[in-house]
């Protein structure tokens, strides 16, 4: 997909009428095109190389890259770092905001900056808590809850005001997700959960790892019934399993992610578990797409992110689409891509 | 207590007309309130309320009430103290991803909320909460603020 006043990178597109953001994402879910989006993992370094390199593996492949934010309340670059490095060579970026360890004077602030620095998409997250990380002594904060952030974000953008009151001279103009949980208790409130959450103003949303299609499809009915799809964009989250074993260990020890034991049973039957288990993300990635009411995939393969690009391409979720990417516009008219012909 | 705390949820039926009186009656009290002055009787309410509420829901006196909104399950006992909703990280069990001991405040809430006549409630979007009212009466403030709502609606 090509947009005709696509800008020199890093600066920010034009807002289309009816748009809140000048990013790709909404453009790509507003164009009613199914959008794959994927996780950066920030390093644990102070090398703005290695953060080029990590976002490079998915040129062409995603049409936005979250940059996560403590995710597992592990210490690594801050998502603010990341995406101000990101957004400079032009990257559509989604920036997670985790109300563990901020207060509301500090998010406020991060997404005044974010805006600035050209951050289309932020992700409201309350965030795990700090005793699944490498820090448990740490002080957890939770001034704010997902809900709320989404409020003040929604606030700070169409009210063009702090939380305060106090006025912003140019407000934020983002386009405001969260995140989902359909896998897990109180099921029947999830979807009430959802409709809080778009209620305080979030337009889209990415959902946890799904490994469950019935639970899926369930949770997407009572959303139909609700018309939530009609008011937000919903993406859900998939991810390779890299091993019988790691699917039990992720199970066991990582808050919100619910894997089957059929999903466990299978990687365990195949010759090779990590090919077996991109197989299945491929598998799952095409029956998400026939549901009604889901607008794209959000891949998260963490440790595997080489593996994205050819999850997309045997999808073919894309449906030939090449989301735009640094040297895009460059390379495209002199050849086009093999691989992607070769796989379908 | 968490037994009590428990116990609550499951009467949250019971607890929500005991509550619609309480608030009667504070309600009915105003002109003794005005007499001895708000700020003279806030003392002896916040101990009461603290040790009642404390007792009934581990109150943690955070100065505003949401236990009508919240199936009489008090959200300030969630180790994130979220006021909209559980978190992502629930166990299948419906127990807390922080304390995994302890159920999650959101998973009784639901089951308390539908007992309740006002059981609905739970849908609505709170605020972030107000940290500068801890420790302070929420029963004052309610009728406070309803009194204030009255003053000015006729003025």
């Amino acid at each position: 997909m090509e947009f005709e006043d696509e800008p020199v990178p890093g600066y920010s597109l034009p807002i289309l009428p009816g748009h809140v953001s000048p990013g790709r994402l909404e453009r790509v879910l507003r164009a009613g095109k199914f959008a794959v989006t994927a996780e950066i993992a920030p390093p644990d370094s102070a090398d703005a190389e290695e953060v080029y390199r990590r976002a490079k593996i998915f040129d062409g492949y995603v049409d936005a890259i979250n940059a996560t934010d403590g995710s597992g309340a592990n210490c690594h670059m801050s998502s603010v770092g990341v995406c101000s490095l990101l957004t400079r060579v032009g990257y559509a970026m989604v920036m997670q905001v985790s109300c563990r360890d901020k207060n509301r004077i500090a998010i406020q602030g991060d997404v005044l900056g974010a805006a600035a620095m050209g951050v289309s998409n932020i992700l409201c997250l309350t965030g795990d808590g700090v005793q699944a990380g490498d820090q448990p002594e740490a002080k957890p904060v939770f001034d704010l809850d997902a809900v709320t952030l989404a409020a003040t974000v929604r606030i700070m953008r169409d009210e063009s005001r702090f939380l305060s009151g106090r006025v912003l001279s140019c407000p934020p103009r983002v386009f405001i997700g969260a995140a989902a949980n359909p896998f897990i208790p109180p099921y029947d409130y999830r979807v009430h959960r959802l409709a809080k959450k778009i209620e305080a103003g979030v337009q889209f949303v990415q959902t946890q790892y799904c490994f469950d299609m019935p639970r899926l499809k369930e949770y997407m009915s009572q959303v139909r019934d609700l018309g939530l799809h009609e008011r937000a964009f919903i993406v859900v989250g998939v991810g390779p399993l890299a091993s019988a074993r790691a699917a039990a260990w992720i199970r066991d020890h990582v808050p919100g992610i619910h894997i089957p034991d059929s999903v466990i049973t299978r990687l365990k039957g195949a010759d090779s578990q990590k090919e077996e288990g991109v197989r299945m993300c491929i598998e799952l990635i095409q029956e998400i797409r026939e549901i009604e009411g889901v607008a794209g995939v959000h891949i998260m393969a963490y440790r595997q992110e080489e593996n994205v690009a050819q999850i997309v391409d045997r999808s073919g979720v894309l449906a030939g689409r090449v989301p735009w990417y640094p040297d895009r516009d460059q390379q495209a008219k002199v050849e086009p891509r093999a691989s992607r012909e070769a796989f379908q | 207590m968490y037994a009590a705390r428990r116990w609550s949820v499951r009467h949250a039926r019971l607890l929500e007309s005991i509550y619609d009186h309480l608030e009667g009656l504070l309600n009915a009290l105003h002109p003794l309130w005005l007499k001895i002055g708000y700020d003279r009787v806030e003392k002896p309410i916040t101990f009461i309320e603290r040790n009642v509420k404390g007792f009934l829901f581990d109150c943690q006196m955070c100065g505003k009430c949401m236990l009508s909104n919240t199936g009489m399950s008090c959200p300030m006992n969630c180790p994130k103290q979220l006021q909209n909703g559980p978190c992502g990280g629930v166990q299948a069990n419906g127990n807390c991803e922080v304390k995994p001991e302890m159920r999650c405040v959101w998973v009784e809430a639901e089951i308390g909320s539908r007992l309740m006549r006002s059981g609905s409630a739970i849908h609505d979007v709170h605020p972030p909460v107000d940290h500068s009212r801890q420790g302070t009466s929420s029963w004052l403030r309610v009728v406070r603020e309803k009194r204030d709502q009255q003053f000015y609606a006729r003025n």
